[in-house]
């Protein structure tokens, strides 16, 4: 899932000024990342009304990144948008700029800040998972990802840093090197530890583009 | 500056500049760049040395520059944003200004799709904006982009920057230029002139902002060698605009190598005559021998 944190709000007021708002929301990550759900969405309503920003209305996108689908919603909604001076997206990047597309005319403002891809340990609680580098490479390290949870990326760690477990650069962070040594020893598969990994290509990260049909 | 290059001098006298290129080998026997370093000598104020251009792994700009400045030879040392993020890009520019180099040039880069390592990751941390507004700042103010104080000599670089009237979006060109002279750009090199008409009404636009009493620009030249040449700079070459009538003239030649020469002659000497251009930067992509040929038969060679 794409993992979100709502902008503090003084920033979001700031980013809208003066004049009136259309708040976007997500039916998916934004829901469960409870940043931008109906629940959000009515309580972002409700604290900028109270800052005296006029809410000209609102709708929850399913989901927001899907382009043809978001023109339909838009269309129930068409006066509340003519009134608006501006849109307030609470979903990820994606949702903001494909919202954007829609509206050249206006500004489009985003709510969030979109941080990885990730798991939900429990609600309110993330861990980065992918890097989107497109060619996966877990079957390598036992199951875990060293390019995106190593802040290395290294293919060939552990780095020298690591202590108990945790990673040099933050102590929270378990060290995925530290993760991936133990399960492959635990499985006796010490050739994989033992494979120089080649460089990576990262030409496949910079896909700009995919069709799944020909 | 302290110690100001020959290329500055030339300029900020109002002379007129030429600078060449010298692509750097793909090895490290410094014979070859010394070779072509030796017959350009005195045929340019100064020489770019390439940073890896096209993404094609070749020696560094640095040691490039290093070996010219043993010959006597003046560098326009180039660094590009693609391969160094910021903490190497700040550490290069004080380890040349070290040795001696006092021009640089800094692009952002061309994509490492391009070259013959297309899995590199690139690295692109910085643009060529940003990076000419940090070398800026730590020359001038002697602080590095942290804020942190540089604490043994600042470097006195001629800082230069690459400019293309040719790409688009057309109508943002002279902005995109203006905002390169507002981050501290001294020298702009642009992409290889051959549609003079384009480049007229980009200086016209230049000159009506006097921007070019702002910076000082060379017109890039680069004389065509062949047919496949001309055709791959003029279909596959992003940014590049050769007129059909070039084309033409280079399709209908039985000697293309002087119909290419003829070509960059009569371009150089139309740059000389438009106001505001303050020198040529010739790039002649395997072929610098025509360098001392095209300087000296357009009047340009620099007074030694």
């Amino acid at each position: 899932m794409i993992i979100t944190k709502q902008r503090d709000l003084d920033s979001i007021v700031e980013l809208v000024s003066a004049g009136s708002v259309f708040i976007v929301g997500c039916s998916e990550c934004a829901t469960l990342c409870e940043t931008g759900g109906e629940k959000e969405v009515l309580k972002m309503k409700k604290d900028l009304e109270l800052r005296n920003i006029e809410v000209t209305g609102w709708v929850i996108l399913d989901p927001a990144c899907n382009l043809q689908n978001d023109k339909r919603l838009f269309r129930e909604h068409k006066d509340e948008l003519d009134k608006a001076d501006r849109i307030l997206v609470l979903a990820c990047g994606n949702g903001v700029q494909t919202v954007a597309e829609i509206f050249d005319d206006i500004d489009v403002i985003p709510g969030t800040d979109t941080l990885f891809l990730g798991e939900t340990k429990r609600i309110g609680d993330f861990k980065k998972m992918c890097n989107l580098c497109g060619e996966c490479i877990v079957y390598l390290f036992g199951g875990f990802c060293p390019i995106s949870r190593c802040p290395k990326g290294m293919l060939n760690g552990p780095c020298g840093g690591s202590v108990d477990g945790k990673c040099e650069v933050d102590k929270d962070v378990e060290c995925v090197w530290d993760l991936i040594v133990k399960r492959l020893m635990k499985r006796d598969e010490r050739d994989k530890l033992m494979r120089i990994n080649p460089p990576k290509d990262w030409s496949k990260s910079t896909e700009m583009f995919w069709r799944s049909y020909r | 500056m302290s110690s100001r290059s020959n290329l500055e001098k030339v300029l900020s006298n109002g002379g007129f500049a030429v600078t060449a290129e010298i692509g750097p080998p793909k090895g490290c026997d410094p014979i070859k760049i010394k070779e072509k370093a030796s017959f350009l000598a005195g045929y340019a104020h100064a020489f770019n040395v390439t940073d890896n251009q096209t993404a094609v792994v070749r020696l560094s700009s640095l040691g490039g520059s290093v070996i010219l400045l043993g010959m006597g030879l003046e560098p326009v040392m180039q660094m590009s944003c693609r391969d160094r993020n910021r903490i190497a890009l700040q550490s290069d520019v004080l380890g040349a200004v070290s040795v001696g180099v006092r021009n640089m040039l800094f692009v952002t880069g061309d994509h490492q799709c391009f070259g013959n390592h297309p899995g590199a990751k690139g690295v692109f941390d910085l643009d060529s904006l940003q990076l000419i507004q940090v070398v800026k700042s730590m020359r001038d103010d002697g602080v590095f982009l942290s804020g942190d104080r540089i604490l043994a000599g600042n470097p006195d670089v001629f800082i230069g920057g690459a400019a293309n009237p040719f790409a688009g979006p057309v109508e943002f060109r002279v902005d995109r230029l203006e905002k390169k002279i507002n981050a501290g750009v001294d020298f702009i090199q642009t992409q290889s002139v051959f549609n003079l008409d384009r480049f007229n009404v980009w200086m016209d636009e230049v000159r009506s902002r006097g921007l070019d009493k702002k910076v000082h620009i060379l017109a890039g030249v680069t004389p065509l060698k062949s047919l496949k040449m001309t055709e791959r700079m003029k279909f596959h070459v992003p940014g590049v605009d050769i007129p059909d009538e070039i084309y033409e003239k280079m399709k209908k030649t039985s000697d293309p190598k002087e119909t290419g020469y003829e070509i960059a002659f009569d371009l150089v000497n139309e740059i000389k005559k438009i106001r505001g251009v303050h020198g040529v930067h010739i790039t002649a992509l395997f072929w610098e021998e025509i360098i001392p040929k095209l300087v000296e038969a357009s009047g340009l060679l620099p007074r030694s």
